[in-house]
């Protein structure tokens, strides 16, 4: 009688609406029973034709667009992308301005770094870090909205400069803020790093491994998870990055084997010591004078073409940009981290349960609008 | 390693591959011959001296007359970079697929060809990435005209 | 209640039996219920029925019950579903007002917050949610993009135009992306359109819904 019934494998859509998701992302399971066969991604659903649009407005008006690539960093975007059209017009940035980005930049990853010890917790089952992680975030998005006035998409860095000085008062809150995030940060770790139930989630599933990671393009704490210490701020320096001490954090496989969903998380939470080490040292040592470059207000780029890379909290951000000798780019192309992350979950996520799909995509830690830009 | 020194190992190893070195852009390119991509990338991946495992990006351009198809590679070991370019022609948008060589650039020629309609040959999965499968036309193509409506949700902005 | 244009309530008709079997008793036999029964039936006969205490209670609960359980669907789409979980975070905590328990199913849900870009690929997919959601149902567009295409309307070959062109909207909260202060306001504004509610629209748009009319717009 058990013999003669027969077991098939099923296919499972998950998403694109579905609460465990990051953003709206379609994952085909092959499952057999609890056992994930194989997984197959289909992206698209937030493509918001950023690149076409980089085509017909000028680059000016196109920095607005870049906050709303990785939403969750987009500090970061747009000192990729001020950096980007400032080496084709070869626009001299004044020394503050060029600390007070990198301030941006490195506040917005601690932001981003903790929404994904939040999420990550929440998809493990834990609803309790969200809340933590939601609290130091606060404090994060209100000193940006003194800084420039919004919570989410900032806009902060200009074309040769930054958009607003920074005041003594903001500096005094970073500080405290900082000063704050050392307590939390040891508080996260008794909450989640070394909960028990959270370790035997995470630990030796999904592993990637660093030839595999290189292979697939992966950048960023997912590329680090692995062992490897590629890290663009050191590997090709840019803006005061130099001038800065902070060391590359990589996974050590702590609580399992490298390249682990635990060693992705755990880089994440050094990257976070390391940025709050970063700002301090920036509040100490930021030269005085202008924040903004003169730059002519219809800004025309002559014929040339650059790809500036920078490390976003995802990985390598990249925009290669075509000019073409009027103030609208012929081609602009983004290297987006997650997209390039996401690409490998078709190869990790193989024979695993489906619980465990959920935490290699939540320790992948991609956001839709920049995969589908 | 500099892009000049790049450039000398390849002509030296694939003197017919390349067709042009290009140095006055802030970022200096390689133009290669559209046939030969696959032996570049090959060699370029397992070369001793030059050993670029990553593959960070590839773009595809609409150049009106022609498709140049754009590759960055980078070294992790040694930390240099290089960017190949091949020409292709507009309308027979045809070249071979490097994603049995670099396993990245599987999804990146994917989206070329759903947003420019360069085909990859040898691809083991070319279909459209990012728009639904039954769109119509290349967004990226400079000739492109977005559609009026869409399964009868109207385009026109209000 | 009484629709005197068209035809008698469907209420009044499953009564009927009822009604003539305590009319054929005389009167000293009625006992308290089948009096009380009766005396109601004359009043909805005779129109008084809109008068009554007993139907503006009805309306009350049941808006009070609904403007204060909005249990939204988790529709976040892009930059607008950060701002959404910061509403829900500890600073503007959104289960003050019965809106915080975002469920995972359509089914268990009276709202969708549709937070960010709605494009092409997931049109389909947003109407399907909403089609599977319980009425009364209710829909916020959250930030440009979903009320009108946002910085994407111009050049966007492949975003919606607004997210009225795929499903009835209810309020639309702007921003780029609105403030968590926002979408409570939203969420208020909200309550009170289904505060001025009544059942009674029920029976003027007919009971099921796929009969009906799109719902009004705000």
């Amino acid at each position: 009688m058990v013999q003669s019934l027969k077991t098939d494998e099923i296919l499972v859509n998950m998403g694109p609406q579905h609460p465990s998701t990051h953003g709206v992302l379609r994952c085909l399971l092959k499952t057999d029973g609890e056992w994930v066969r194989e997984v197959w991604p289909y992206i698209g659903y937030l493509h918001r034709c950023k690149e076409k649009i980089a085509e017909k407005v000028s680059y000016i008006q196109f920095m607005p667009y870049t906050d709303r690539l990785d939403y969750l960093a987009s500090a970061n975007n747009n000192l990729g992308w001020a950096m980007a059209v400032e080496r084709l017009t070869s626009i001299e940035v004044p020394e503050r301005a060029v600390w007070l980005r990198v301030l941006a930049a490195e506040l917005n990853r601690i932001a981003s770094h903790l929404l994904s010890y939040g999420t990550f917790g929440m998809e493990a089952g834990a609803f309790t870090p969200f809340f933590y992680g939601f609290r130091e975030r606060e404090t994060i998005v209100s000193i940006f909205d003194q800084l420039c006035g919004a919570r989410l998409t900032y806009h902060y860095a200009r074309i040769g400069g930054v958009m607003r000085d920074l005041s003594p008062e903001t500096a005094k809150a970073i500080r405290r803020f900082l000063d704050e995030m050392d307590r939390r940060w040891v508080e996260y770790n008794t909450l989640l790093s070394d909960n028990e139930i959270f370790v035997r989630r995470t630990a030796n599933v999904g592993v990637i491994p660093a030839d595999l990671a290189i292979a697939y393009g992966l950048t960023g704490p997912v590329l680090r998870g692995s062992g490897v210490a590629h890290d663009i701020r050191k590997a090709a320096p840019y803006a005061c990055y130099p001038k800065l001490d902070f060391k590359v954090c990589v996974g050590e496989g702590l609580k399992g084997t490298v390249g682990d969903c635990w060693d992705r998380y755990w880089v994440r939470m050094l990257e976070i010591r390391e940025s709050v080490k970063i700002c301090r040292q920036i509040l100490d040592g930021l030269p005085e004078g202008p924040y903004q470059a003169k730059v002519p207000r219809i800004l025309k780029v002559l014929a040339n073409e650059a790809y500036v890379r920078t490390e976003a909290p995802r990985g390598e951000l990249g925009f290669y940009i075509i000019s073409d000798g009027t103030d609208k780019p012929w081609r602009c192309r983004i290297r987006a981290p997650s997209f390039c992350n996401l690409s490998i979950l078709n190869r990790i996520a193989r024979n695993c349960l489906v619980a465990d799909v959920i935490m290699i995509l939540g320790s992948i830690d991609v956001v839709m609008g920049e995969v589908d830009r | 390693m500099e892009a000049k020194d790049i450039c000398e190992i390849l002509m030296r190893h694939l003197p017919d591959a390349v067709r042009e070195f290009c140095i006055d852009t802030a970022d200096p390119y390689l133009v290669i011959e559209p046939t030969c991509i696959s032996d570049v990338a090959a060699f370029l991946k397992n070369h001793p001296d030059l050993q670029f495992d990553m593959l960070q990006l590839i773009t595809g351009v609409d150049r009106c007359q022609s498709f140049e198809v754009v590759y960055h590679l980078t070294s992790l070991r040694f930390g240099h970079s290089v960017t190949l370019k091949a020409m292709i022609l507009h309308d027979r948008p045809r070249i071979a697929s490097i994603a049995d060589i670099y396993p990245a650039a599987d999804w990146h020629e994917r989206e070329t060809y759903d947003l420019l309609g360069i085909v990859f040959a040898g691809h083991p999965d070319l279909r459209r990435i990012l728009l639904p499968d039954d769109w119509e036309g290349h967004p990226l193509r400079k000739d492109y005209v977005a559609p009026e409506s869409y399964h009868g949700i109207s385009n026109a902005p209000q | 209640m009484i629709d005197r244009s068209g035809e008698q309530p469907r209420v009044i008709r499953r009564l009927d039996g009822e009604i003539a079997r305590i009319q054929a008793k005389p009167p000293a036999e009625r006992t308290f219920q089948e009096q009380r029964i009766l005396s109601l039936y004359e009043q909805l006969c005779e129109g008084q029925m809109e008068r009554n205490v007993l139907v503006l209670p009805v309306d009350a609960v049941l808006n009070w019950a609904r403007a204060w359980s909005l249990w939204p669907v988790t529709f976040g789409l892009a930059c607008c579903a950060i701002e959404m979980m910061a509403a829900g975070g500890p600073k503007t905590d959104i289960d003050r007002f019965g809106a915080g328990a975002f469920r995972p199913s359509p089914r268990q849900s009276g709202l969708m917050i549709v937070a960010g870009t709605l494009t092409y690929k997931m049109a389909p997919r947003l109407r399907r949610v909403y089609d599977q959601m319980a009425e009364p149902r209710y829909v916020i567009a959250m930030g440009g993009c979903a009320i009108a295409g946002g910085p994407y309307a111009r050049h966007g070959y492949h975003v919606v135009k607004g997210v009225d062109r795929v499903v009835p909207v209810d309020v639309y909260v702007p921003g780029c992306p609105p403030r968590p202060e926002a979408l409570l306001d939203g969420i208020m504004r909200l309550q009170d359109k289904i505060r001025q509610d009544t059942i009674r629209r029920v029976w003027r748009e007919g009971f099921w819904p796929w009969k009906r009319k799109t719902s009004a717009k705000s």
